[in-house]
């Protein structure tokens, strides 16, 4: 570039490209300088822009981290891999070698991994280990308790409801009950906790545009003279809109970090006692985090957002502020 | 370089400011406007900088009819004038640099060329000296000679400057007047409107007299 400047250009292309170029580095600049001030003002007011940015960074970590804990939630609910299971309760005429044999045949299917079979002494025996009622249960004449083939499908299989409604006409079963009821009932409750924070989101979301919507109207009305003196010397409303858009700009990306901050803290407070707890049911379950990916898109967003409310403000009061 | 053709300028509340004005401005002339506060001397210079638009008539500025600069138009027209206002309008959070500095930054100027020209405008104003200052600690002269440097930094063709000595004694008031007579030497246009009399009519220039909105005796 230094080589071409040195030597004088005659023609008309070059020259206006030359004026271009430099009509390019003018417009740049501005973009420097207006993003170095604005910082520095916003930079000047520390403690109130920290408040800003706190305001900003409350509403989005909000969102965020419920979405965190979401991901979390359907994270430990993908660990159940087998979470489609069969329970067939024989019939009372059903004998034991009967069951033997049921489980035999079932196990050659190859859409089944495994059939373990529960007596109803072993089941019986269990029910009154775990539940406490064993005096009571001691009192019953007679077992109440049917047999039961507990039933795993191989991962995967879309066979679920073909093989139950084929076992549920064997005349050795008395009934068949599909554990995953409770896996689509947390399911829709997934979804409907995603919606839930959708709209939150949404609100916090707009709420942040007007927070800093209003933030920057301040800013424009206490730099009132500044932009008549401006527009009449011949700026043009981006150049008197460029330092606001960045004044949002850095109190959105202030805000997100502060957001970014709010959640990764929030974790850390309560990593450890999940970590224990998740010990006590024997799994090695962690929470997991935003990452930095998470983290960078939610500074992103934020700047984004100040931008927007910044723009909002900008095109609603600049066109009011003219000279007189 | 300036055309008033039959210029009216009524405003919203029926006072006419201005009435069928019509006046030529040479390219190379330096003209004072005066008339009594409310005669409509500022309308006229508003009416250039497309600060207010005519009622009737027409506005011709550098070969341009402001008729047919649209909004988006203004700033660009606002640039090629040079403007000195009364009350300064100087950016008092701004050194005397960053304010003379201002059309330069917004006609997107490279930053050497800026500080060259600044430095150019402020030495031609005597304030070189003065570039890292604040406005407030400057005097009343001063802040003046800042805002024709301000004014003539992105050399306008066309300078313009309400009541420029209006706060001004004599002595301060006599020497701004050499420093537009400086410009109009290099070929700028420069419009000045003033009401010190005694001022402008030792100066051997052009004076229009506004009455009550009228043009009267395009004299001298």
């Amino acid at each position: 570039m230094s080589a071409a400047e040195g030597k004088p250009r005659r023609d008309g292309a070059s020259a206006r490209r030359t004026r271009l170029r430099h009509l390019l580095q003018g417009w740049l600049a501005h973009h420097r300088l207006s993003a170095a001030d604005s910082l520095a003002r916003v930079l000047d007011h520390p403690f109130a822009s920290a408040l800003t940015w706190l305001v900003i960074g409350i509403a989005l970590a909000l969102p965020a981290a419920l979405t965190v804990a979401l991901d979390n939630a359907r994270a430990l609910s993908d660990r159940w891999d087998s979470p489609a299971q069969l329970s067939l309760f024989l019939g009372g005429s059903v004998g034991g070698e009967e069951a033997q044999a049921l489980q035999d045949t079932l196990q050659q299917r190859p859409d089944i991994e495994q059939v373990v079979f529960v007596s109803r002494d072993d089941a019986l025996a269990e029910f009154s280990a775990l539940s406490g009622f064993a005096d009571v249960l001691d009192t019953l004449e007679r077992n109440p308790l049917p047999d039961v083939l507990l039933v795993t499908p191989v991962p995967g299989s879309d066979a679920l409801a073909p093989l139950y409604e084929q076992l549920k006409d064997d005349p050795r079963v008395a009934e068949v009950v599909l554990d995953m009821a409770w896996l689509e009932r947390l399911n829709t409750l997934m979804q409907l906790s995603r919606r839930v924070v959708l709209a939150l989101g949404s609100v916090l979301v707009a709420g942040v545009v007007l927070i800093l919507g209003n933030t920057i109207r301040l800013a424009i009305e206490s730099r009132r003279e500044e932009i008549v003196v401006i527009k009449l010397v011949g700026g043009s409303n981006a150049f008197v809109r460029r330092p606001f858009l960045y004044t949002g700009l850095w109190y959105g990306v202030g805000g997100g970090v502060f957001a970014a901050l709010l959640v990764a803290s929030a974790l850390w407070f309560l990593g450890g006692p999940v970590t224990r707890l998740a010990e006590l049911y024997q799994s090695n379950f962690r929470l997991g985090g935003l990452g930095i990916m998470g983290s960078l898109n939610l500074v992103l967003i934020g700047g984004v957002l100040g931008l927007a409310g910044a723009w909002l403000a900008v095109t609603r009061h600049l066109r009011l502020i003219a000279p007189r | 370089m300036i055309t008033f053709d039959r210029v009216s300028k009524r405003y919203a509340e029926g006072h006419e400011a201005l009435s069928e004005v019509s006046v030529d401005i040479r390219q190379d002339e330096m003209v004072f406007l005066t008339g009594h506060s409310g005669a409509g001397k500022s309308t006229l210079l508003r009416l250039i900088m497309l600060i207010e638009r005519p009622s009737r008539g027409q506005v011709i500025v550098d070969g341009l009819n402001l008729a047919k600069v649209g909004e988006r138009g203004i700033p660009r027209h606002r640039r090629n004038i040079g403007v000195v206002f009364q009350n300064h309008q100087l950016l008092f959070d701004r050194s005397v640099f960053d304010n003379v500095a201002l059309p330069l930054v917004i006609g997107g100027y490279e930053h050497r060329e800026i500080g060259r020209r600044v430095r150019a405008a402020l030495d031609k104003v005597g304030l070189l000296t003065k570039e890292r200052a604040l406005p407030v600690t400057l005097s009343g002269g001063e802040q003046q000679r800042v805002g024709i440097a301000r004014a003539v930094v992105a050399r306008p063709r066309i300078l313009l400057a309400d009541e420029p000595t209006g706060n001004l004694d004599p002595v301060l008031s006599a020497e701004i007047m050499q420093l537009f007579e400086a410009f109009s030497q290099v070929g700028v246009t420069v419009l000045i409107a003033s009401h010190d009399l005694a001022l402008i009519s030792r100066l051997r220039h052009r004076i229009l007299t506004l009455r009550n909105g009228r043009l009267v005796g395009a004299g001298s």
